[in-house]
């Protein structure tokens, strides 16, 4: 049972570093970079997408073993676009105005690739809690890198975090932050930052074995 | 006139790909070589136009019709993926030249979420029968466009002595945000 445990876990916490979405995984890049212009839309987008894909992850699981191959991933989209309408239903009546800044990457997060990715490398071949623990891992993940990117963003953009002012006035906002190109170099020094620290890790453990 | 607009908003100001974050991932994947760009370019084009074209009726004469709009989601991307499917069969029975050079990218034309964003732009600007084709072609030539001068710049870098953290996505990323940055001087091509 410990053992048992201590591998959840693992299949938890991969989705926190060492696949974390989408910077290791590169999946998900269009919502990551459209919604991040402030931490609030980047965090609810990670919120609805972890919805969406644990919800998947498990009803995908467990109709696993009774759908034919040649159709899987048509009926994976149907799954998906069902619980997406439904995500989307549920921002809109309960906060409508993060569901209006979001805009159509809601409805976008059906060709999200995480989602799909998710249930054809994952869901389909495992049981119903692992799938959900992976889910859990990889959503999280996710909402941690949006938030990361909205905050970076957001700081040099408005000179704000949250709609908190962090940074005084002697700061000139960088406008082009929360303009699209803003979006393209942050994600682009995020992942080179990353593979420098990985980089430098197995450097390391090479120099220690 | 407003044709005209249409088609140099979605071709160059509101450029799905560097304003809007559409169809990242075959803009990154599939950049490498001009050829496969302008290729891949194409294909998305013409599924774009078809996208618009078949969509348009779907949405005004059966959701709205019998009232489920909210269906439009689940509709469309079955639509969609019929209509790739459609496609590709057809190609490969017509052209076998054109399939050859176009095979691989159409079923990867499924997944890119330009040519779903692009049927729910559609709906949300209300455009009319015409005006969403030509959105959806113009759209598609504003992909092309940016995929192949993206694909031009890869070719250029092979050779560039990059540092070992950007090299691959990193500096494709970078490279993207200084094309949207050239790309928004084209803002002010229209005005009013």
């Amino acid at each position: 049972m410990a053992e048992n445990n201590v591998s959840l876990w693992g299949e938890f916490k991969k989705g926190l570093w060492q696949d974390i979405p989408p910077f290791r995984l590169v999946l998900g890049t269009c919502p990551t970079l459209a919604v991040t212009n402030s931490v609030k839309n980047g965090v609810a987008m990670g919120l609805a997408t972890l919805f969406v894909l644990f919800f998947s992850n498990i009803i995908i699981s467990a109709v696993r073993k009774y759908i034919s191959s040649q159709v899987r991933i048509a009926a994976y989209v149907v799954i998906i676009a069902l619980l997406v309408t439904v995500a989307d239903l549920f921002l809109a009546a309960v906060f409508p105005a993060i569901s209006k800044a979001l805009g159509p990457y809601v409805p976008l997060i059906v060709v999200n690739c995480i989602i799909l990715g998710r249930a054809e490398g994952y869901a389909q071949k495992n049981p119903v809690v692992p799938s959900m623990i992976d889910a859990l891992g990889i959503g999280t993940g996710y909402i941690i890198s949006l938030a990361v990117m909205s905050s970076i963003r957001e700081a040099l953009g408005f000179g704000s975090i949250l709609g908190f002012k962090v940074l005084g006035d002697w700061f000139e906002p960088w406008i082009v932050m929360i303009l699209p190109a803003g979006a393209f170099i942050v994600f682009g020094s995020l992942i080179a930052a990353i593979n420098y620290i990985s980089q430098r890790k197995s450097a390391a453990q090479k120099a220690l074995g | 006139m407003k044709l005209i607009f249409i088609f140099i908003s979605a071709s160059l100001i509101n450029n799905f790909v560097l304003t809007y974050f559409l169809g990242i991932c075959p803009f990154v994947g599939v950049s490498n070589k001009t050829e496969n760009a302008l290729n891949m370019g194409l294909a998305t084009t013409f599924v774009m136009t078809l996208t618009a074209a078949v969509t348009w009726p779907i949405y005004q004469y059966i959701l709205v019709r019998y009232n489920v709009p909210f269906l439009e989601y689940v509709a469309f991307i079955i639509a969609i993926a019929a209509l790739v499917q459609l496609v590709e069969m057809y190609i490969k029975k017509s052209s076998p030249a054109l399939y050859r050079a176009l095979g691989i990218y159409l079923p990867l034309i499924t997944t890119n979420c330009a040519v779903l964003g692009l049927a729910l732009f559609m709906v949300l600007r209300d455009y009319n029968y015409i005006e969403s084709i030509i959105f959806g072609f113009a759209t598609g030539v504003g992909f092309t466009l940016a995929i192949v001068m993206m694909s031009g710049i890869r070719e250029e870098l092979e050779f560039a002595d990059i540092p070992k953290p950007f090299q691959g996505i990193s500096l494709s990323l970078i490279i993207a945000g200084m094309m949207a940055m050239a790309f928004m001087g084209f803002a002010g091509l229209i005005r009013g």
